[in-house]
């Protein structure tokens, strides 16, 4: 079994749900990440998304399109990023890293040698968010052969149709986006996530996380409740952004433990 | 060559185009697609159409002979294809009353446009008056300094304009901006793209919508010739205005095709915004598979030209396409170039051109003297200068 399927089996065996916090590599500079992933994961971290920074972040708003820009002044490329996820490997052979960016890195390196790149440095999963079913089945196909899982996007506004489409190219889990607009938006209804989410466990067994708009203790409560996994993206990248250097890690890791204990209050 | 049908039903154009888009965007380009490919043979919408490009355009647009410039330069005929004179001043406005005819039809209430020169925000926001729908331009900050007098038109037709101070802060970061409202209100919102690039159906729509050109030089050069022309020259940003003016004459074996870029400050220097010319790698931005600017990381890198409406490092994918088959070639002109062909227009022809179409006219200028009387060079005229006041005054050192 794969990394992310031995952590979605154990949670589901204890009856918990995974948190799954999102950085951004070299954010706000290289030598951070590393300390900040273990921190992240010691505070109640399942899984965690690590963002490859990218120049034109078009689906995110202003929070992780700044934290892009505090990693691209320090030169972190897609290469780079694989390079930390090796060097957490290190310490942790057990937590999924699951890396989440745009098509156009990736392209530029290749599919086959990002791929083999991606594996041997400890890489679980790829989240692509410009790459829809339509334009990567090679992309997933290379991906699946080095063991690595393909995370999909699934949104408010995905018919149903479609929502097979996607499923049917996805493993690892899904990543359902609970709110119209970019990372970061506000006004999170969720009853209408978890109407969402249970049409689209009619079409999988995947495990479904959910993310955007998880701003608190109190929505990551409600969203632990109709997903298998909650995700935090642009309030962790707030967190790094509004902390003092020397407090990154231990900010993070105490909005990461807050977060843990509002997901497993019974 | 075979028979030319491109796109495919996914949007590609060989190995280019295609929907690059995050899922949250992917129903509402789905659902353009499939509006546009009802509508589009739509007898009314067909109609409705080309009275707006006749009654409110003023289309046709001429088809001039320069001859005094042609003269001084001493060799083929230059023609010019007078977009210029279209309302509004350039060949956006075809693009922009057919995609707020779409929206009409959808429903649609508000209207969002990025901008680069400023020109097909003026497009925009013209329409959106035309229509009676809410307008917001996206312009980039540093290109709503470099076309303050487009500006303050959009404002005056009653658009928003939301000045884009991410990463260059140029139409590509306009881009982007545009692209992020959609995500968040595609349901009440049109995209009313620019350019024949972005995800299917875009660069396909733009196209068809931009055909109206070179539909009229097929018919307006045999009638004042007696045949099509040798060469048809444009420029090329995004490159809607070159595609609308390529399209019709593919089929035309016997004439060439050139596509100009914007050589900046050459293309050695890396100063530039010419991915074809630059042979730029194959890359995926704004939704669809181009050749890219970027650098070895892939990460995109920031272009330069004199000309902001083709300071953009990506390219229209059915350009990427004409380029590999050889259809079409694609040059660059620098921008000490165009502006020597921008002055020669305004003094031997009195016509005041865009710096954009400047580099068309410029390499018509650069080959004319080397091929004989008898060859006719068609120059796409895709704006008028108005807009480059400011800029060209600053370039010869003069104050406003």
């Amino acid at each position: 079994m794969s990394r992310i399927q031995n952590v979605f089996a154990a949670l589901r065996q204890a009856g918990r749900k995974a948190l799954i916090p999102f950085v951004t590599a070299g954010d706000p500079n290289p030598t951070q990440t590393v300390p900040l992933m273990h921190a992240m994961v010691k505070s109640g971290a399942d899984l965690i998304e690590l963002g490859v920074p990218f120049s034109d972040p078009m689906a995110d708003g202003p929070v992780i399109q700044r934290a892009s820009e505090r990693a691209l002044a320090h030169h972190v490329s897609l290469r780079k990023v694989l390079g930390m996820v090796a060097e957490f490997r290190q310490q942790d052979n057990r937590t999924p890293v699951v890396l989440m960016g745009y098509a156009n890195p990736i392209e530029a390196m290749g599919y086959e040698q990002f791929a083999s790149l991606a594996a041997a440095r400890g890489v679980d999963g790829v989240l692509t968010v410009d790459h829809p079913p339509e334009e990567c089945a090679e992309f997933v196909a290379v991906l699946k052969r080095h063991g690595i899982d393909t995370i999909f996007l699934l949104s408010p506004t995905t018919e149903p149709a479609r929502v097979q489409r996607v499923v049917e190219s996805a493993s690892g889990f899904i990543y359902y986006v609970s709110l119209r607009g970019v990372t970061g938006a506000a006004h999170l209804d969720i009853a209408d996530v978890a109407q969402k989410v249970a049409a689209i466990r009619q079409h999988t067994n995947l495990p479904v996380g959910v993310g955007f708009g998880v701003r608190d203790a109190a929505t990551a409560r409600a969203i632990a409740e109709i997903g298998d996994a909650v995700v935090v993206g642009s309030r962790t990248v707030q967190e790094v952004e509004n902390s003092p250097e020397n407090e990154v890690a231990a900010n993070v890791g105490k909005l990461i433990a807050e977060l843990r204990g509002a997901i497993d209050a019974k | 060559m075979g028979k030319y049908d491109f796109p495919d039903a996914g949007g590609h154009f060989g190995q280019f185009g295609g929907i690059y888009m995050a899922e949250t965007l992917i129903p509402a380009v789905e659902e353009l697609r499939r509006q546009y490919l009802h509508f589009r043979d739509d007898p009314e919408f067909k109609a409705e159409f080309a009275y707006e490009l006749k009654h409110y355009v003023g289309r046709p647009s001429p088809i001039y002979h320069a001859k005094r410039l042609s003269e001084q330069f001493g060799g083929a005929q230059i023609y010019l294809k007078r977009e210029d004179l279209n309302h509004t001043g350039a060949h956006k406005i075809n693009n922009a009353i057919g995609q707020a005819l779409l929206a009409k039809r959808m429903g649609k209430k508000r209207v969002i446009a990025e901008t680069g020169a400023g020109m097909h925000g003026v497009a925009t926001a013209t329409v959106a008056a035309r229509f009676g729908m809410e307008c917001v331009v996206y312009m980039g900050a540093e290109d709503v300094q470099r076309q303050a007098p487009n500006v303050f038109r959009m404002k005056l037709l009653g658009a928003t304009v939301v000045p884009v101070e991410s990463g260059s802060r140029t139409l590509k970061d306009a881009c982007n901006e545009a692209i992020r409202d959609w995500v968040t209100n595609c349901e009440s919102t049109f995209y009313i793209f620019g350019t024949a690039a972005g995800p299917h159906p875009y660069p396909m729509m733009v196209r068809d919508f931009q055909c109206v050109i070179g539909n009229e030089a097929k018919v307006q050069m045999p009638e004042m010739i007696g045949r099509q022309p040798d060469a048809v020259i444009a420029c090329v940003g995004g490159g809607s205005n070159a595609i609308g003016i390529f399209h019709p004459y593919i089929e035309e074996e016997n004439v060439q095709l050139i596509g100009v870029e914007a050589g900046g400050h050459g293309i050695a220097s890396g100063q530039h915004a010419a991915p074809l010319t630059g042979n730029a790698k194959v890359g995926v931005l704004h939704g669809n598979k181009v050749y890219l600017m970027q650098d070895e990381d892939g990460q995109i890198i920031e272009t330069h030209s004199i000309s902001a409406g083709l300071d953009y490092p990506g390219v229209g994918p059915e350009h990427c396409l004409l380029k590999d088959i050889h259809r079409a070639q694609y040059v660059a002109i620098t921008d000490d170039e165009a502006l020597d062909a921008f002055d020669a227009l305004c003094r031997f022809e009195g016509i005041i051109p865009a710096l954009e179409s400047s580099h068309a006219l410029a390499h018509a200028l650069k080959i004319a003297p080397t091929l004989g009387k008898d060859k006719v060079l068609l120059v796409n005229l895709s704006g008028r200068g108005d807009k480059d006041m400011n800029t060209v005054a600053r370039i010869k050192g003069i104050t406003l």
